[in-house]
């Protein structure tokens, strides 16, 4: 019988190692698998390489696995925002590297490394310091880039409603990098609210089909980065 | 809006440039707005015209909240603002989002800019200073995807610098990419590398225009003085 449904948190992520890849989906605090990231600090595991669209905020989630000195390399579009100073100061301390990737791009790469495409030319960029160095190439007149797929040894992604198969359904703009990053990595552990019967998610709406999942771990109460980052907490 | 923008000490107000840059929507155009005072567009859109907002982050057809009201933690736009859905509204992934921006699927893309040239590079990522957390964001993808791309910006920054050059000095977000740009002096097209001023904000003139900006100006020879934008 087919059972992606992990008993915990703990149990789902316990087999990363040292230097992994790993894709952590959401946009800000939408869509961030924030319960699986702290279990993942508790493993206490180092040199990993993480994608995801920010840097992480506040002193939890993305930002406390930086801060704990887990991460070596962080690759995102945008690590700024108004509760990034964990990600500021390693990175002026020279603490951590940036592969910073303008954001179609690294959606793109994300695709591309599911769907079995090595690599791929795109207009973004171009003329810029991040076509600097790069093979480029003019189609029908028009100058592109060539950038590379971007697997992940690991993803952490958050949905909402699962089924033990691991189809996936999202909740609204909590979707954004999860699909893709469900393809792109090797083993994909997916946090979700609520797990259903097989059966019960309408084919037509599935998102992500089962299998592009390797374990579901149910938290009925996720942790809120908002609220988080608004009463101070700081991870563990 | 969650948080008032700073007010610009001198022609157009950023309510006036946002109700002024509206005015170029089409009905039936499918629009992005950067953060800033490309955000506020939203709020003038001409009566008669149905116009689709898409955000990066995967949806289209939706408006912002008011401060106040009910929030969905996971409804937000780019900006990572609390944004409600519109009857006729979708999700969609990541992948999916950039294809609509690469794939010209977008029509206008209002952004703002930090240094834009008469050449229509455009900068507003990175002054290039060393300790500097860079970020990119969507940009790079929308101004190489978009079909028009309008800069809505102050003609000048707090400290007086100019925005409208010859050529960007700052690391560049995209080339040859702008067509419009609307800044509290006026409207300014460009038109085979120069910029072209079409409107000119009330109480201002031509001179002290060109005084704030560092590249050659051609003007519009029916230049009309902008109104009704208050």
């Amino acid at each position: 019988m087919i059972n992606k449904i992990t008993e915990s948190a703990a149990e789902a992520v316990k087999d990363i190692p040292n230097g992994a890849t790993i894709l952590i989906s959401g946009f800000g605090e939408a869509g961030s698998p924030t319960d699986l990231i702290h279990a993942l600090i508790d493993l206490d595991v180092k040199d990993l390489v993480v994608v995801n669209n920010n840097a992480g905020n506040g002193h939890i989630g993305l930002a406390a696995l930086i801060e704990h000195k887990r991460v070596r390399k962080v690759i995102c579009s945008f690590p700024r925002s108004t509760n990034s100073e964990v990600f500021n100061e390693a990175y002026r301390n020279h603490q951590i590297e940036l592969e910073v990737v303008p954001q179609g791009t690294l959606a793109e790469r994300l695709r591309s490394a599911g769907a079995g495409i090595p690599a791929f030319y795109t207009p973004a960029g171009v003329g810029t310091v991040i076509a600097e160095n790069r093979e480029t190439r003019k189609f029908r007149a028009k100058t592109y880039v060539l950038e590379e797929a971007l697997p992940g040894d690991f993803a952490l992604v958050k949905a909402a409603r699962a089924d033990r198969y691991g189809n996936l359904v999202y909740n609204k703009t909590a979707r954004n990098f999860g699909p893709i990053m469900c393809a792109a990595a090797r083993t994909t552990i997916v946090q979700v609210t609520q797990v259903v019967d097989v059966g019960m998610i309408d084919p037509e709406t599935v998102v992500t089909p089962g299998i592009f999942v390797n374990r579901v771990v149910q938290i009925s109460n996720p942790a809120h980065e908002s609220d988080l980052i608004a009463s101070g907490a700081i991870y563990p | 809006m969650n948080e008032p923008l700073k007010e610009t000490k001198i022609g157009l107000s950023r309510r006036a440039m946002a109700k002024r840059a509206a005015q170029d929507l089409p009905d039936g155009a499918y629009v992005n707005l950067g953060i800033g005072i490309p955000e506020l567009i939203a709020e003038f859109i001409p009566s008669g015209r149905e116009v689709i907002f898409h955000s990066e982050n995967g949806v289209l057809g939706f408006t912002s909240v008011p401060s106040g009201g009910a929030m969905d933690r996971d409804l937000i736009n780019a900006g990572k603002k609390p944004i409600a859905t519109l009857p006729g509204a979708s999700f969609f992934h990541h992948a999916d989002s950039f294809s609509m921006i690469r794939g010209g699927h977008i029509d206008f893309c209002f952004l703002g800019a930090m240094q834009v040239a008469s050449n229509g590079d455009l900068a507003n990522w990175s002054t290039g200073a060393t300790d500097a957390v860079p970020a990119i964001g969507g940009a790079m993808d929308l101004v190489a995807g978009a079909r028009t791309i309008v800069v809505l910006t102050e003609h000048v920054t707090s400290k007086n610098e100019h925005k409208l050059l010859h050529r960007c000095t700052y690391p560049l977000t995209g080339i040859s990419a702008v067509s419009r740009v609307i800044t509290n002096f006026g409207v300014f097209d460009i038109e085979n590398g120069h910029f072209v001023m079409r409107e000119i904000a009330s109480g201002l003139d031509i001179e002290f225009v060109r005084s704030n900006t560092t590249t050659d100006l051609k003007i519009d020879p029916s230049l009309v003085v902008m109104t009704n934008l208050d």
